[in-house]
């Protein structure tokens, strides 16, 4: 008998635990949706609809076609009339209804806003579009020093609220790690309205180009490494809370995802693999978690999910500080030492 | 008969009926025609069909020439064609003209007409154009009114057909093209009941037809050729006719009537005036007004001026008519009078109506869009009762030279009270202009009430200020001049104040409202004595917002417009304010829509906040304020400055006499440093501790206001505090300073300087050696050192490192202050040129950009230095400057040869060394010109003594023996398209000019059409779809001949191979080409980055960097050098980064991509060529070895 590798996530049932995180190569490209698909893809987040982007190119889009504009006699403008400048979420919502035509793996819109208005009108707009999930990929960098941790957080809390309010679609609310007491935020977010947590974001952050001493956007792809915060957090949080949560950073192999699962996830989301590797990986990791669950006397993944949380696991002090010093230490020992191997 | 009324320009209304009756339209842009084209090309690019059912096809081409061939083919073989155009592009249309009536061939040339050019040029408004096309054979319609401009468009297509007489519809250029006005608008199905399908037929049975052959166009002898002209006479006979049954069809269907003479005014009038075009308006408002007190005037308008017919004409003249004053809007030297006057005097002899009307006058009025009011009319009226009326006067000036003038009683006025008249004074960038037309439609069309708004703008580019006239009234209107008694006056910018008398048009009891920072209960403190002396005296209503602050607000920037828009409809109460409101957001849903969500939240955001910070202001009883209005300029200024361009400053050169003005259209240059606009808000301020004396500031900055300059230590003086300094560091100047220096009142805050700093703060890497910083904290004191700074001695030029970007930076700039955009891409190479050789330059200049901020009144950017030498400048047209330029080349080669031959001649007296070192002695650097100038001045000393006639002659020449440097300038438009011809042969000619193309791949000047520059994929006017086409290679066509020295450079990716090429094309004793990229506000980037974005052009392969210098041209050498690295950027990378390209990517992806992927294989297919070529061993023979050698 096969292990039923069936789960379940904002309610949808999902046909395995990998799932294909908001990437723009990835599921912002229908062929490549289809692949994914192909290859055993259980739920594809589409990239975020960025409020600020799109309300910056309408802005910078409005201040060119007025620029010097009405200002002399020969040129009153400098560019055509076109009948449509097609700006706006358009593109995106279309990839939504296309997307939803091209697969059949549930799809889940991803958001990230910057306005309270702007949230609750794009979110509606998702839904309208046919998405089967909405999640809020939330980013703020509190730069002001007289703002609380209080503040931030009411700031998350509050808009995942009026989104709940607003649409009648499952909501994911993603986040990243950098909370002062991530177990009593999350709480409060799936009080607010989220029915899941997406564990963790991976920013992008600045890099300094010296030659230009200019700071610069860059994006580094995760390591298998990086799952290990979401290791931690999903295994204290999944006792705690009574929400769908998925794991993302650093998926990227068979081992990698079950860990999560083991820990409480519902759902393993990747996207760095599949960009170095191909959606074939999927195809891989399936038949490598199916050998490894039938191996181990799995049924389900439903047996399988939460089973090392924090409250199931035989040691959960490992999942604290003293551990980490500990394996820091044995790390340092074993790096350093002429013993090493 | 109801129709429906919308609010549109002269252009839009007879392109509207044109698009929807032709099947190919063939245009080029030419101001103030090119809406009409460019509205035919939108609406065929959206697919919108004409009454036949098919997308006419709009084709714009390379000059009008051109369009008037495309569009004789295009009869010829059978299709409805047209197209649009004014001034000299109707000249350009010429031979066509000729050749399309004298075959009968049925079409219509829509003409905004404008001035041509003679003196000078003019975009605005006469019949100088059209007049010069009378002779050709068509048949001629004047429209007076927007509402015309449609009706008679209709009329003419429908009467051509019939008559197979081509016709000219023409109106008033500005004054009705550009003029928004409510019309009734004609609809689909009345323009298809007004063309008969089997004329339709008709054309198309004679077309060229290879299974009925005809032969079309022969050369015809003696024997036949008269004869078959007079063949013609049925159809010029039979048009009349036509025309007044295609007019009685037109009213049956709309209710509009016309006739080929329209009679206005006392039905006993005696003395009456004979006009066409706008200026019909205004005189129908005086006829009425007198008419109505009793006096026997009348007015005859024009409508089908050609044929004329005489017998129409007289019938149109009630039998009480004695006397007639003819206006002509156009001047023809040297005749007997002006056109339409002889044509009247004609008709009436003709007609024997000169016993009964013994007395006819014709005179000149409203040239290049001068004002004609009602006043002007009365006073024309009125000379008609004069015991001898003034034969060939004119009106609307005072001419004190020949005393032809009228003189007018301005108080006469034809204005009524239940009219809003509104005046907005604004600037060009805070959409006071759209905010305008926006008020016009809302009340024009959701109203019963008739608007009319005429828009007035500066010559500036940047900076530019302009005035909205805008009427609301329940009748319509034809008030077709400005306002000057307005109801309701705003100004949309404080620091107007200072310059403008904004007041002056506001008549008693009007509405002022202010856009001030200053509140209700300071704003008064605030105001110049003038302003304070109008508000009381003639009891003004007084109110104030601060929208700047409403703007910032609400994410709207400096865009003012709504806001202003919202307070004038709350105070003007033309609205009720709720419904007001409610419109001005469906005009904002309508305008802005398209562009995005957010776009129309701001506005509405914006329209909403604004009541909330009007404020009425209590207006005091006495004027406080001690400050005065500043002068229009410097109290040293020269006294033509101060005679006449400062009446140009300040507005008032309307007022100016004929002897006032130059009578050749000459003008002194260096004029540009009077008018202190002081536009920016940041200027750049130096930090002489960071700085590495690049000089790239000081190259790049596209209005020469930030200047650098070396100075020996010893020499300054009394420096003012603040004034700073830094020891020169280079080598060849030993114990100098240098000090780079912006001048504040000039510069544009553009940031290209700032921008390109290449020296950054250890501490604080934001901080440059130069850093853009509010300009009123530094204002003082920067003028003051920029005074200081101009004091202090230039170098002597023969002391700079002038190959060099650092040392050509130390030269005097000749180019200075225009008024082109803020981080404008071509001036920065004019002035480049200008500090190398402006002191001998002479300059040929394309119209175009460069002509206008070059040489566009009031003022010009090219100037002179301490010995009074500077570029002399001229610009002949668009279409032939590259002929123009050789020419003078050819003149100073001339006068060169006869200076010399006169030297020799007076070698006795000159002394044998002289002329031997005047004719023989290298010119090669700057050392070697300054030694020839001693040499010409040491001629002339002596010339002035000696006796012989020979000696007077070459004295007046001499200055001819130290090198001219001529310099052919104009963009792509001029020589890729319309003067490529021209420009080919200049290179082909041989001779010693330097042609320099300041490209920026459109038109820029006439609003960003395409060219045969426009790169592949680019969106641009005619090209809304994305250029299909690849940009024409004119660098590597010129390489071609091989003798010809050619460049393409990129000042902002590198300038040392900028500075490079100029010295190596002005070196090469015969035709230099330099290919000069120039970013443009039509390309959609952030211009302050502009320069440093063309690192990306180059890096892209986009514009490969190169230099082709045939005295490299010898066996074993590579004459062509590659200065630009291989391509290391994606061209899409680079070219998403401008709104041309990156909006095709948006609007159509699909196109997008193919078209950026056939780009690319550009680039890379030139990029493989021009390695190949790099790597050409050429000999190239040219005939300058020999002067080389």
């Amino acid at each position: 008998m096969s292990v039923d590798l069936t789960t379940y996530y904002l309610g949808m049932q999902l046909k395995n635990p990998l799932g294909v995180a908001a990437c723009a190569p990835l599921t912002g490209n229908l062929e490549m949706l289809r692949r994914l698909e192909e290859a055993g893809a259980s739920i594809a987040v589409l990239p975020s609809l960025f409020e600020e982007q799109i309300e910056h190119e309408e802005a910078e889009f409005n201040r060119l076609f007025e620029y010097q504009t009405e200002s002399f006699a020969e040129a009153i403008t400098h560019f055509p009339v076109l009948q449509d400048y097609n700006t706006g979420p358009r593109d995106y919502l279309s990839h939504i209804e296309a997307a939803k035509q091209a697969v059949s793996i549930p799809i889940v819109g991803s958001l990230n806003g910057s306005s309270p208005g702007g949230w609750i009108r794009y979110a509606k707009m998702i839904e309208e579009a046919g998405a089967d999930a909405l999640e809020l990929n939330i980013y703020f960098v509190p730069t002001d020093a007289d703002m609380t941790a209080i503040d931030v957080e009411r700031r998350y809390i509050d808009l995942v609220a009026s989104v709940k309010q607003s649409v009648d679609l499952p909501l994911a609310v993603k986040i990243g790690p950098n909370f002062t007491c991530l177990p009593n935020f999350a709480q409060h977010l799936v009080a607010a309205g989220a029915d899941g947590l997406v564990l963790f974001n991976r920013y992008v952050e600045a890099d300094i180009d010296l030659d230009t001493l200019t700071m610069k956007p860059d994006l580094v792809l995760s390591n298998r490494h990086e799952a290990r915060v979401p290791i931690r957090w999903i295994a204290i949080l999944r006792d705690q809370l009574q929400a769908s949560l998925a794991a993302t950073s650093g998926v990227h192999r068979m081992q990698g995802a079950i860990k999560l699962l083991l820990a409480g996830a519902d759902v393993t989301m990747m996207a760095s693999i599949l960009l170095m590797e191909g959606p074939e990986r999927i195809r891989t990791m399936l038949q490598e978690m199916t050998a490894w669950l039938e191996e181990n006397e799995y049924d389900s993944i439903e047996q399988l999910k939460g089973s090392m949380s924090r409250g199931n696991c035989p040691d959960p002090g490992t999942l604290e500080r003293a551990n980490y010093m500990k394996a820091l230490t044995t790390y340092t020992v074993e790096t350093s030492g002429p013993q090493s191997t | 008969m109801s129709a429906n009324f919308v609010t549109v320009d002269g252009n839009e209304a007879a392109a509207s009926v044109a698009h929807q009756t032709n099947e190919v339209i063939a245009i080029y842009p030419i101001t103030p025609a090119s809406p009409m084209g460019e509205l035919s090309d939108v609406w065929s690019s959206q697919g919108r069909r004409n009454i036949f059912g098919t997308v006419p096809d709009v084709i714009e081409m390379q000059s009008e020439g051109g369009a008037a061939g495309a569009v004789h083919g295009a009869l010829q073989a059978g299709a409805l064609t047209t197209t649009f155009t004014a001034s000299q592009g109707l000249l350009l249309m010429i031979p066509n003209m000729y050749k399309i009536a004298g075959e009968l061939t049925p079409t219509v040339f829509h003409i905004a007409a404008r001035t041509l050019a003679t003196h000078a040029l003019s975009i605005f408004g006469d019949h100088s154009d059209v007049m010069s096309v009378r002779q050709a054979g068509w048949a001629m319609l004047a429209s007076n009114s927007v509402q015309e401009a449609q009706d008679l468009a209709m009329i003419s297509h429908a009467a051509t057909l019939r008559a197979r007489v081509p016709f000219v519809h023409f109106f008033d250029g500005f004054r009705t093209s550009h003029e928004v006005s409510k019309i009734a608008q004609l609809s689909s199905e009345e323009i298809r009941a007004m063309i008969d399908d089997d004329l339709i037929q008709a054309h198309r049975r004679r077309a060229m037809d290879p299974d009925e052959p005809v032969l079309r166009g022969t050369a015809q002898n003696p024997d036949v050729f008269f004869q078959a002209r007079e063949a013609a006479n049925p159809f010029y006979d039979a048009l009349p006719q036509i025309v007044t049954e295609t007019m009685e069809q037109f009213a049956e269907l709309t209710g509009r009537a016309y006739r080929l003479f329209d009679f206005a005014g006392a039905p006993d009038a005696e003395r009456i005036i004979v006009m066409m075009g706008s200026g019909v308006g205004a005189a129908e408002q005086a006829v009425a007004k007198l008419a109505a007190a009793g006096e026997k005037v009348g007015l005859v308008k024009v409508r089908l001026y050609r044929p004329f017919d005489t017998a129409a004409f007289c019938q149109a003249l009630p039998p009480s008519v004695q006397r007639i004053a003819v206006l002509d809007r156009t001047k023809e030297p040297g005749a007997v009078g002006e056109p339409l006057y002889q044509d009247v005097v004609t008709a009436l002899v003709e007609q024997g109506r000169m016993a009964s009307c013994p007395v006819v006058i014709g005179g000149r009025y409203g040239l290049s869009s001068k004002e004609f009011t009602p006043a002007m009319a009365a006073r024309v009226l009125d000379e008609l009762q004069a015991d001898q009326p003034k034969q060939h006067f004119t009106i609307g000036i005072t001419d004190d030279v020949t005393h032809l003038s009228l003189k007018w009683d301005p108080e006469f006025s034809t204005e009524e009270a239940d009219v809003t008249r509104a005046v907005f004074y604004g600037l060009g960038s805070d959409g006071t202009v759209g905010a305008s037309k926006n008020s016009v439609k809302i009340i024009g069309e959701n109203t019963p009430m008739h608007a009319q708004g005429y828009f007035v703008y500066d010559s500036k580019k940047s900076g530019s200020v302009t005035v909205s006239h805008v009427r609301f009234s329940p009748r319509p209107i034809d008030s077709t001049y400005l306002i000057d008694r307005a109801s309701f006056v705003a100004c949309h910018q404080f620091h107007f104040l200072e310059r403008i008398d904004v007041l002056a048009v506001a008549e008693a009891e009007a509405t002022f409202l202010l856009n001030s920072p200053y509140g209700p209960d300071e704003v008064w403190d605030h105001l110049p004595r003038e302003i304070q002396e109008q508000i009381i005296d003639k009891r003004l209503k007084f109110y104030v917002v601060d929208a700047l602050k409403v703007a910032r607000e609400t994410d709207m920037g400096v865009r003012i417009n709504t806001i202003m828009q919202t307070c004038f409809f709350a105070l003007a109460g033309v609205l009720p304010r709720e419904q007001a409101i409610e419109q001005i957001k469906e005009t904002i849903r309508k305008t802005y829509g398209k562009r995005g969500e957010s776009v129309l939240r701001r506005n509405f955001a914006a329209v909403d906040a604004a009541l909330a910070d009007l404020h009425e202001v209590t207006v005091p009883d006495t004027a406080t304020s001690t400050e005065e209005r500043l002068p229009p300029v410097a109290p040293d200024s020269s006294d033509f400055v101060k005679r006449i361009t400062a009446m140009l400053l300040d507005g008032r050169g309307d007022l100016l006499p004929v002897s006032a003005l130059p009578v050749d259209g000459t003008f002194p240059t260096n004029t540009a440093k009077v008018e202190k606009r002081s536009i920016a808000h940041e200027i750049p301020i130096w930090d002489p501790d960071i700085c590495i004396e690049c000089g790239l500031c000081v190259l790049v900055c596209p209005h020469a206001a930030i200047r650098s300059k070396a100075y020996p230590h010893a020499s300054v003086n009394g420096v003012p505090e603040g004034f700073q300094s830094k020891p020169w560091k280079g080598k060849e100047l030993p114990d100098h300073l240098m000090t780079i220096q912006v001048a504040p009142d000039d510069c544009t805050g553009c940031g290209v300087c700032v921008d390109v700093c290449p020296a950054k703060s250890k501490e604080a890497v934001k901080h440059k050696a130069i850093n853009m910083e509010p300009k009123l904290e530094h204002l003082d004191r920067e003028r003051e050192n920029f005074d200081h700074f101009l004091e202090i001695p230039e170098l002597d030029r023969t002391q700079a490192k002038i190959d060099s970007v650092k040392g050509s930076q130390l030269l005097l700039p000749l180019f200075e202050f225009s008024g082109a955009c803020a981080g404008c891409g071509e001036t920065p190479y004019l002035k480049l040129m200008s500090q190398l050789y402006g002191d001998r330059a002479l300059i040929a200049n394309a119209t175009g950009c460069s002509s206008i901020y070059g040489g566009n009144l009031p003022t010009t950017p090219w100037s002179t230095n301490a010995d009074g030498r500077g570029p002399t400048w001229a610009n002949s047209l668009f279409e032939d400057n590259a002929e123009f330029g050789l020419g003078l080349r050819l003149a100073i080669d001339q006068k060169r040869e006869y200076a010399e031959h006169l030297l020799r001649e007076l070698a006795p007296v000159v002394g044998d060394d002289l002329v031997r070192d005047l004719l023989g002695s290298p010119q090669g650097d700057e050392e070697e010109i300054r030694k020839q100038r001693e040499r010409v001045a040491a001629l002339k000393q002596l010339l002035a003594q000696a006796p012989q006639p020979a000696a007077g002659k070459l004295a007046v020449i001499a200055d001819v023996l130290v090198n001219r440097s001529v310099w052919i300038v104009g963009g792509d438009g001029w020589a890729y398209d319309i003067g490529f011809g021209g420009l080919d042969h200049a290179l082909t000619a041989g001779r010693d000019v330097n042609i320099l193309v300041l490209d920026t791949g459109v038109y820029s000047n006439t609003g960003g059409q395409a060219s045969k520059a426009t790169p592949r994929a680019a969106v641009a006017k005619f090209a809304a779809n994305g250029k299909s086409a690849g940009k024409k290679d004119l660098g590597m066509l010129a390489v071609a001949y091989g003798n010809v020295y050619v460049a393409q450079i990129a000042m902002g990716s590198n300038p040392a191979q900028t500075v490079r090429a100029f010295r190596e094309a002005e070196s090469y004793p015969g035709p230099s080409l330099i290919l000069a990229y120039s970013q443009c506000i039509a390309h959609g980037i952030n211009m302050t980055t502009g320069m440093t974005h063309q690192k990306e052009i180059v890096q892209s392969g986009f514009w490969p960097l190169f230099r082709y210098d045939p005295r490299e041209a010898h066996v074993g050498e590579h004459p062509f050098h590659l200065d630009s690295r291989k391509p290391t950027k994606r061209f899409k990378e680079m070219a998403l980064q401008e709104a041309r390209f990156a909006m095709l990517a948006r609007t159509d992806p699909e196109r997008a991509k193919e078209l950026f992927e056939l780009a690319q294989q550009d680039i890379d297919n030139r990029w493989h060529y021009y390695e190949q070529m790099a790597g050409v061993e050429r000999e190239a023979t040219h005939e300058f070895q020999e002067e080389e050698a």
